[in-house]
């Protein structure tokens, strides 16, 4: 990796436990190469705009898109489960939970 | 092989309509077409061989009752990234597979109202990330010009499908050029309306500023003919535009350039844009003028730019929208022993279903976004968008429509560019401005370079659509006289000929 | 040694924040058509977009909008021009997009305050809450944990989820730090998500129901040495299910604070959890790193830009504040301050309100809220609010009294059955047969056979010892089975033995 490389391999490593995404140690090695390429391409547009350009999220500008507050037929729970990888009494079953008291 | 299979949707929708032929008969031709060349093409994930026979019925019923569809009964193949119930839907990744919608997609439910009959799902780049259908996780689909030959992507299943006559045909989705890419390099037609133009609604979410399905056929018209009927306003899409859909179907049978300003985009030019590519592009111009339409030379200086801002905003969008895949509620678990955490679940089931290219954005997005990296990545990003966009808005004060080719180059070879994601990602610089700035676009044929199909790409502001096919439609109407036909009548070695 | 908290507030100067999530009661979700029913079966108000689905999209509940501004407008508030919804980053199963949408830099409302008044050592006292923001946010669906100590996370061997709670929409109203309350904190506290759930459900917005998690609060709590004029370290507890546990959560937060930091020890920051049953709370999970929710703008939905002459026009259409109703209603009944702070307290305002414009005398009214039915509800440790009897039943429970058909003690057996759901007042009186002797001649036949069976009492009365009629009374009482009216007993035994 170049000496004045944009990610570590231990950063790249962090985002991808932020991710969710398991990577052995080879993929890591590579990913992270490639990743730092792409942003060294890409951190061209940190040249592009000054503070007076207002940033823009949605390609054309529209205010207060609702709906009314009327009910809607929910699936059947039948039809919500179809696709679960395991369920139980009507509820999703998946592996044990870690981390907060809900 | 039946003569069916080469007709286009207009013409199969008059023969039904007319009672000379069945949607049945029509249905069945390009079932046979597709069982008989799909084995080299793999352009389709899914064929719905029953349901499609059991629509084609339901389509002939309506036109004893008068329908009134202007696609009644006509087949068409469906990017395997929109939710049709009941029909497994992959997205190109193991991590769906399996998964069977228990709802249609917006654009779905208007194609079944319409009587057109969907034939099945078509291969895509996984999660519409790439641009040559290598990144399917279930094989690449060929390019019926040259099977070596990628048939662009992510689109490359619905492109390459219309292509081999296996639909008349097609609906893609564009976020950087997923739908005019592959038109390009398969000789075909694909539109990407304005944002907004056409529902999000069942379109599995890559990046959602960006992503718009649209139609993709084999002629201006036949791809006006569905445009019309996906578009429109879908309450359940809250970045639909609740406005009328323009006339694009008069438009293309207007086919009018007359006194039109078209804008030719310096900076999508040059370097990089192969002598084929450049030459189909100039004689296109040519014939554009000499219709009355008047050439002005425009500038986009921001579109140098546009580049950066899509590899930063559609990775920071997907790795938002992807986080779904989670091995929780659908698709794909693995390692679920009974002693792993839900945590340890998640993180080896998105290792073993998402495939190289969608892991390399998801963590290229979560980095942009991240803590202390936002400002520089994707608020820069953002910024850019901005200057693109008032880039267009100043050449539309001078112009009607810009142009450019569609693609730098015609279709490369498999694996040519796989494992160099830069390389790659040069394919769209064309296209992606496009998306940024919210706009609407086609890629129609140009003419061939060294054998394989080259594409013109007109851009015409938002909620101008019309335009694409008026310019498109003429362009058409006298490259079709040289050609004696659509493009795909110069192909001698096509596959599905 | 263990410091006492008066040895804490001694030392310490503690400073707030109240994080309060709000359940709004609209028809359907935040940003989907699903029924919102409370307890339903699992999994019967999900779609497509509350699943989190592959393709499914949000879109924004009006009436949502409409609610959150006007809790906002009463809550003093600016009210954003335009705001915008926010993506919040984290995975968690009952997340089922993994993303929460939420409100981040640019919320519908800023900038507000809410005064509340304690009772201190030097009398009533107002302490003005200032709000940071209120902003819209969807909920999460609901695990269960099977398995390993029952409901319990740890030790579980799996979870099962519903996610008919997920997309609900949430309100969460966030203070600024609160400081200067000294050693009445925990009231401060207590009395702000009161006051605050006093004004949400005026609004009529949420059914504000602590234990059925409609209204939920997090306490961050921290303490500095008096005089540092600097702020501590803050925990943040979760998991506070009752007012009297804000309170309770705040205290116990400030003595375990304090007991640290007099042993030279960190206070780390971090999320607890409150303990319903000790009082005290637990710490979760700690973080080897600060969250990152890479929070960027909703791409699926649009800015909320509401019209100022709509904020201008709900505004004017907000109910009256709380706490000036409070004043209004002591005055007309005529209530002492202590009467009526006891009534707030008991949350039985609206219900003495309800009663009393159903005819019934307000003392009366106010009577039976505060002192039997109160009673009961605390046997069965449930709110004032969530007992089955209505306003109506007491009213007509105060009428039949007033109209001599029942007595005192019956009345109390009369509420007990409505209250254990026997029915209402009147179908209670006519399946048990409860009815005031009031024939006057079997009460002479039960009186003369009092009389009777005790002639050397009798005599005595005779003889002008009236209180020993006491004893005949009570025979006469049991030989009614309690039905008889007692004072109309005592008018005619006393009567019958001359002493009338
Ligand atoms: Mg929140
Ligand atoms: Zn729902």
């Amino acid at each position: 990796m170049a000496a004045n490389s944009r990610i570590s391999r231990e950063e790249v490593a962090r985002i991808a436990a932020l991710a969710r995404i398991t990577l052995g140690e080879d993929e890591l090695t590579h990913l992270a190469s490639q990743i730092d390429g792409i942003l060294d391409a890409v951190a061209v547009v940190q040249e592009a705009a000054g503070a007076d350009v207002p940033p823009m999220s949605h390609p054309i500008e529209v205010n207060n898109v609702s709906r009314p507050d009327v009910i809607v037929p929910s699936l059947s729970p039948e039809a919500a489960l179809s696709g679960a990888p395991a369920s139980e009494d009507s509820r999703f079953r998946v592996p044990q939970i870690l981390g907060e008291e809900a | 092989m039946s003569d069916l299979i080469k007709k286009g949707a207009a013409e199969l929708a008059t023969l039904i309509a007319s009672g000379e032929v069945s949607s049945r008969e029509v249905t069945q031709a390009h079932l046979d077409q597709i069982e008989r060349v799909d084995g080299a093409i793999n352009a389709f994930l899914y064929v719905d061989a029953e349901g499609a026979l059991a629509q084609a019925e339901l389509a002939d019923k309506a036109r004893g009752n008068g329908s009134s569809s202007a696609l009644n009964g006509v087949p068409l193949a469906l990017k395997d990234v929109l939710t049709q119930k009941g029909i497994p839907t992959t997205c190109g990744s193991k991590i769906l597979e399996g998964w069977r919608p228990p709802y249609d997609a917006t654009v779905v439910t208007k194609l079944k109202n319409a009587g057109v009959v969907i034939l099945g799902k078509t291969n895509m780049d996984e999660f519409a990330m790439g641009s040559s259908t290598e990144n399917s996780a279930y094989g690449p689909t060929r390019n019926p010009w040259d099977v070596q030959r990628i048939p662009g992507g992510s689109g490359g299943g619905s492109a390459a499908a219309l292509a081999a006559f296996e639909a008349p045909l097609a609906i893609g989705t564009d976020t950087g050029g997923s739908i005019r890419q592959p038109a390009a390099v398969t000789g075909t037609v694909g539109v990407k309306p304005t944002y907004g133009g056409v529902s999000r609604y069942g379109l599995v979410a890559f990046s959602s500023s960006l992503d718009q399905a649209g139609p993709c056929a084999r002629t201006v018209l036949d791809t006006a003919l569905l445009h019309q009927i996906i578009a429109g306003h879908d309450p359940k899409d809250a970045t639909s535009i609740n406005a009328p859909v323009p006339d694009v179907v008069a438009a293309a049978k207007s086919a009018d350039v007359k006194g039109m300003k078209i804008g030719v985009v310096q900076e999508l030019s040059g370097d990089g844009y192969e002598k084929g590519v450049a030459d189909r592009f100039a004689e296109s111009l040519a014939i554009l003028e000499s219709l009355g339409a008047e050439i002005v030379e425009v500038s986009c200086p921001n579109f140098k730019f546009a580049l950066g801002a899509y590899y930063l905003i559609a990775p920071s969008e997907a790795s938002s929208n992807l986080a779904r895949f989670d091995a929780m509620r659908y698709g794909l678990r693995v390692g679920d022993d009974g002693a792993r955490s839900a945590e340890e679940v998640m993180s080896m089931t998105r290792e073993v279903g998402f495939g190289s290219e969608v892991k390399r954005r998801i963590i290229l997005g979560t980095y942009a976004l991240s803590a202390g990296y936002y400002d520089a990545f994707y608020g820069s990003a953002q910024k850019v968008r901005t200057l693109i966009t008032q880039d267009f808005s100043q050449a539309y004060q001078k112009v009607d429509v810009l142009v450019s080719p569609t693609t730098p180059t015609v279709a490369f070879k498999i694996g040519e560019k796989s494992d160099d994601p830069i390389a790659m990602y040069l394919n769209d610089v064309a296209t992606i401005p496009v998306n940024l700035a919210g706009v609407a676009s086609m890629s129609l044929p140009a003419g061939l370079s060294e054998g394989l199909p080259v594409g013109f790409q007109i851009i015409a502001p938002a909620m101008k659509d019309d335009r694409l096919y008026r310019v498109g439609g003429a362009l058409e109407r006298e490259l079709h006289k040289q050609w004696n036909g659509p493009l795909t009548n110069q192909a001698p070695n096509l596959v599905g000929q | 040694m263990a410091l006492t908290y008066e040895e804490v507030i001694s030392k310490y100067e503690p400073s707030l924040g109240l994080e309060v999530h709000v359940e709004l009661n609209t028809q359907t979700k935040m940003f989907c058509g699903c029924a919102t029913v409370f307890g339903a079966a699992p999994n019967t108000q999900t779609c497509p977009v509350c699943l989190g689905m592959p393709g499914a999209l949000p879109v924004v509940n009006e009436k949502a909008i409409e609610s959150t501004i006007r809790i906002g407008l009463a809550l003093n508030c600016s009210i954003t021009p335009k705001s915008r919804f926010a993506r919040k980053n984290y995975f968690y199963p009952d997340m089922p997009k993994n993303f929460q949408i939420s409100q981040y830099d640019e919320p519908i409302c800023t900038n507000g305050y809410l005064d509340v008044d304690v009772e201190t050592d030097e009398g009533m006292q107002t302490f003005r809450i200032e709000i940071e923001r209120v902003h819209m946010e969807e909920d999460t669906g609901k695990s269960l944990h099977v398995g390993g100590a029952t409901g319990r996370i740890h030790g579980a061997e799996y979870s099962l989820l519903d996610y008919n709670r997920a997309g609900i929409p949430l309100v969460e109203i966030v203070t600024k730090v609160v400081s200067g309350t000294g050693k009445y904190a925990p009231e401060v506290a207590k009395a702000y998500v009161k006051e605050l759930r006093d004004i949400l459900r005026s609004l009529g917005v949420s059914d504000v129901k602590m234990e059925q998690g409609s209204l939920r609060c997090d306490a961050n709590v921290s303490l500095a040495p008096i005089g540092s004029g600097k702020l501590g370290t803050r925990s943040e507890t979760k998991n506070v299910n009752s007012l009297r546990s804000v309170e309770r959560a705040v205290r116990g937060e400030m003595i375990r604070h304090a007991r640290l930091l007099d042993k030279g020890e960190r206070v780390i920051q971090e999320t607890r959890h409150f303990q319903e049953d000790s009082g005290g709370t637990r710490s979760g999970r700690s973080k080897e790193q600060a969250e990152d929710y890479r929070y960027f703008p909703e791409p699926d939905l649009t800015p909320v830009a509401p019209a100022a002459e709509w904020v201008e026009q709900l505004r004017s259409e907000l109910p009256e504040k709380p706490s000036l109703r409070r004043a209004r209603l002591q005055s007309q009944w005529q209530v002492p301050d202590k009467e009526m702070a006891a009534l707030v307290n008991a949350g039985a305002v609206d219900l003495v309100e309800e009663t009393v414009a159903l005819g019934a005398d307000p003392t009366r009214a106010r009577g039976w809220w505060l002192g039997e039915i109160s009673r009961l509800a605390n046997e069965a440790e449930i709110e004032l609010t969530s007992i089955s009897i209505t306003p109506k039943d007491v009213a007509r429970i105060i009428e039949l009294i007033s109209a001599g058909e029942l007595t005192d003690k019956l009345a109390r057996q009369v509420v007990a059955a409505v209250i254990a759901g026997e029915g209402d007042p009147d179908s209670v009186i006519a399946t048990q047969g409860i009815k005031v002797v009031s024939d006057e001649s079997a009460l002479i036949a039960a009186i003369e056979k009092a009389i009777a069976a005790q002639p050397e009492t009798a005599e005595k009365v005779r003889n002008g010892h009236v209180p020993a009629a006491g004893a005949l009374i009570g025979a006469v009482m049991k030989e009614t089975k309690g039905q008889a009216d007692a004072a109309r007993v005592r008018e005619l035994l006393l009567g019958l033995l001359g002493q009338g």
